[in-house]
């Protein structure tokens, strides 16, 4: 257990790096920030020059990343070039927002995705089999943006039935809280649905299972002792994911609904060339995604004695 | 002594097949078999890969594929047609009075729960039995199929046992339920040669002790002659010949079975082993006449456009061939 630890940590540690590397190479392929001033009247070209200085731009690329990773060691993101304050801070208060969002939204995708996926694969090639395939198609091809925009259409501006831009204080605000949930929910259930389906199918189609048939166990024991808890493992991987990715990237949904989440921080920093701010989410969400993944891994140990006792 | 015995299982004119492509493709894979089986009795199924052995296996627990169903026949077992009785029925003989053994044991437990599990389903779901006395049951079970310290073995998984052991577990648990009927469908081809004999013996001395009948599928004669009381030959979905084992290997009548106990390994034998010219037929396409004519040394005109009919002979010897009839006929 503890040589596995261990290897888990190095190679965590390597992942990491690789991609603050990318979200290095990746923003400052965006241009230099400080040019955007030239949007002002009368900005100098000596005013551009000294805002490039004061934002350590005018040092080279690994003199800057070593201190951009020396100050990540530190859980130091720096300072948002448009907003001055800590990185830190701004991720952390818009944090909880996202955390409801993407809650809700992973509680959708797995209503949703879950039991659809084992109804089309245990009903294969029937008529639920058919909604279950129509539905994950739909999930991963319609854009998100559609989906939210029609959203809005309909339950906003058509029948009125919900606010859909921003966000109301107090934490229980369901009224908000739908049609963004919704929207975001409805992607990821899509590929919820597949994964389930094809793994369970999978399962289905073993040996095991064609066993625990001709030992006469009534259908719901196949299903739900034995071929549920086999076909899970995959399932579970690509949940803890999709949850990281709902918390940090929701930026499509999080745009159109004006939610003030990580989402929408991290578009503000995009469209502005706010390196420290793009850079601390997109590292933020690799240490989240990979921690998740490690959790994953421990849960594995208690679903699957293989994976407990050869470690 | 004569003791009188009871026909456990009678197959009659069992059809079966499986549909692809929509319908487009038909694969006969029964083909009208007839067969019996006492009490207590052990018959062998061989034949070549794709003859229809592990299809007739699972017809019995009417348990096919999803592409495949049974067209038509009965199957009389312990005094019911199970193609009469209802799904829950047919759900509770599985297990409680047929048990079977698959043929690859790496796959046939489910790695998630323990031997202890696995083992005692049937007997829990079908007996009712419960708490202690389901452990004791489970601790005799692996106890008959020979897993040393079962008290101990019982709390661990699948991945911790070695293939042999697997199989043997298998075993207990076509055995938890207390069966009438088991179906070994080739419980040795996966594994090792010196393992091999010791399950057959383990299958034999099981099936003495406890009086349940044996359906024994392999494609290795050799092996019939040790095990089983009586063996049915398939080819393409049909029964070719059938009979006791002594009659089988002693006067074979089918030029099918006696090219498969030509390509029996014998030892010390330095001759190359003789095997059977040409492919096993495509049950998507048959020959016409005799499915075996293209292979057959005898074939004739009349194999080739006449499908030969089953001829009996004394003490139950059935053959089905254009030869065994002139041998009818000729006393
Ligand atoms: N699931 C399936 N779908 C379609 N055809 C099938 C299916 N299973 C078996 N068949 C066909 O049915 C025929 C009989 O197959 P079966 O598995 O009963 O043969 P077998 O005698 O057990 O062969 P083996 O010795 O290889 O196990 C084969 O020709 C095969 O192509
Ligand atoms: S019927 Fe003809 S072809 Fe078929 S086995 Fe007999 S002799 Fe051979
Ligand atoms: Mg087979």
């Amino acid at each position: 257990m503890k040589t596995f630890i261990a290897k888990r940590l190095l190679s965590s540690l390597v992942t990491l790096l690789v991609l603050s590397m990318i979200i290095f190479a990746l923003v400052r392929a965006s241009g230099n920030p400080a040019e955007l001033l030239y949007e002002y009247p009368g900005a100098r070209e000596e005013d551009i020059a000294r805002q490039t200085a004061a934002w350590g731009l005018d040092k080279s690329w690994p003199e800057q990343y070593v201190s951009f990773v020396w100050n990540i060691a530190r859980f130091d993101y720096g300072q948002s070039f448009q907003y001055g304050t800590s990185v830190r801070s701004l991720y952390f208060d818009r944090l909880p927002n996202s955390l409801l969002l993407a809650f809700w939204a992973f509680l959708i995708s797995m209503v949703i995705g879950i039991p659809l996926g084992i109804m089309s694969a245990v009903k294969v090639d029937s008529w639920w089999d058919s909604v279950g395939k129509t539905f994950a198609l739909l999930g991963l091809s319609v854009p998100s943006f559609f989906v939210a925009l029609l959203l809005v259409l309909l339950f906003g501006v058509k029948l009125e039935w919900l606010p859909f831009l921003g966000k109301a204080e107090g934490f229980f605000d369901w009224q908000h809280l739908i049609l963004p949930s919704l929207a975001l929910g409805w992607f990821f259930s899509g590929a919820m649905l597949r994964l389930t389906r094809s793994s369970m199918l999978e399962v289905l189609g073993s040996e095991y299972i064609k066993l625990c048939r001709l030992k006469g166990l009534p259908e719901t024991v196949v299903i739900v002792k034995h071929a549920l808890k086999n076909s899970f493992i995959p399932v579970l991987t690509l949940a803890a994911v999709n949850l990281v990715v709902m918390i940090n990237v929701a930026v499509v949904v999080e745009v159109v609904f004006s939610w003030p989440g990580i989402g929408r921080l991290l578009y503000d920093g995009l469209i502005n060339r706010d390196f420290p701010l793009v850079q601390g989410v997109v590292v933020m969400a690799g240490v989240m995604i990979v921690g998740t993944n490690f959790v994953v891994d421990v849960l594995y140990g208690y679903l699957d004695p293989r994976i407990r006792l050869t470690r | 002594m004569v003791t009188a015995t009871k026909t456990l299982l009678k197959v009659k004119d069992l059809y079966a097949q499986f549909t692809g492509f929509g319908g487009a493709r038909v694969v006969r894979a029964i083909d009208g078999i007839n067969f019996s089986l006492d009490q207590g009795e052990t018959m062998g199924l061989v034949g070549e890969s794709g003859c229809g052995k592990t299809t007739t296996c699972h017809a019995i627990f009417r348990l096919l594929p999803p592409a495949g169903r049974i067209v038509s026949g009965s199957i009389e077992f312990d005094g019911q047609d199970l193609m009469q009785v209802s799904d829950g029925e047919m759900r509770n003989i599985r297990g409680r009075d047929m048990g079977m053994i698959l043929q690859d044991p790496m796959a046939s437990l489910d790695p998630l729960f323990t031997i202890m599990d696995q083992v005692a389903e049937p007997a829990h779901h079908h007996r009712g039995i419960r708490g202690g006395t389901l452990r004791e049951r489970v601790v005799d079970l692996l106890r008959s199929v020979r897993i040393p310290s079962p008290e101990v073995r019982m709390r661990e998984f699948p991945h911790q046992m070695s293939g042999g052991m697997r199989q043997r577990i298998v075993g207990a648990i076509s055995l938890s339920g207390g069966p009438k009927l088991i179906v070994a469908d080739e419980p040795t081809t996966n594994l090792d040669v010196t393992i091999q004999l010791q399950y057959l013996n383990l299958l034999r001395d099981l099936q003495q002790e406890t009086g349940v009948s044996l359906i024994f599928v392999t494609h290795n004669l050799g092996i019939v002659a040790k095990m089983c009381d009586k063996v049915a030959v398939m080819y393409a979905g049909k029964i070719v010949e059938q009979g006791s084992v002594r009659d089988i290997y002693n006067n074979p009548r089918h030029p099918y079975t006696q090219a498969l106990i030509q390509s029996i390994p014998r030892l010390g034998n330095k001759d190359p082993l003789y095997v059977i010219p040409g492919q096993p037929p495509n049950l998507a396409e048959l020959p016409t006449g005799c499915a075996f004519h293209p292979r057959c040394p005898f074939a004739t005109e009349k194999c080739i456009n006449e499908e030969p009919p089953y001829v009996s002979f004394g003490d139950g010897q059935e053959s089905k061939c254009w030869l065994s009839v002139e041998d009818a006929k000729n006393g």
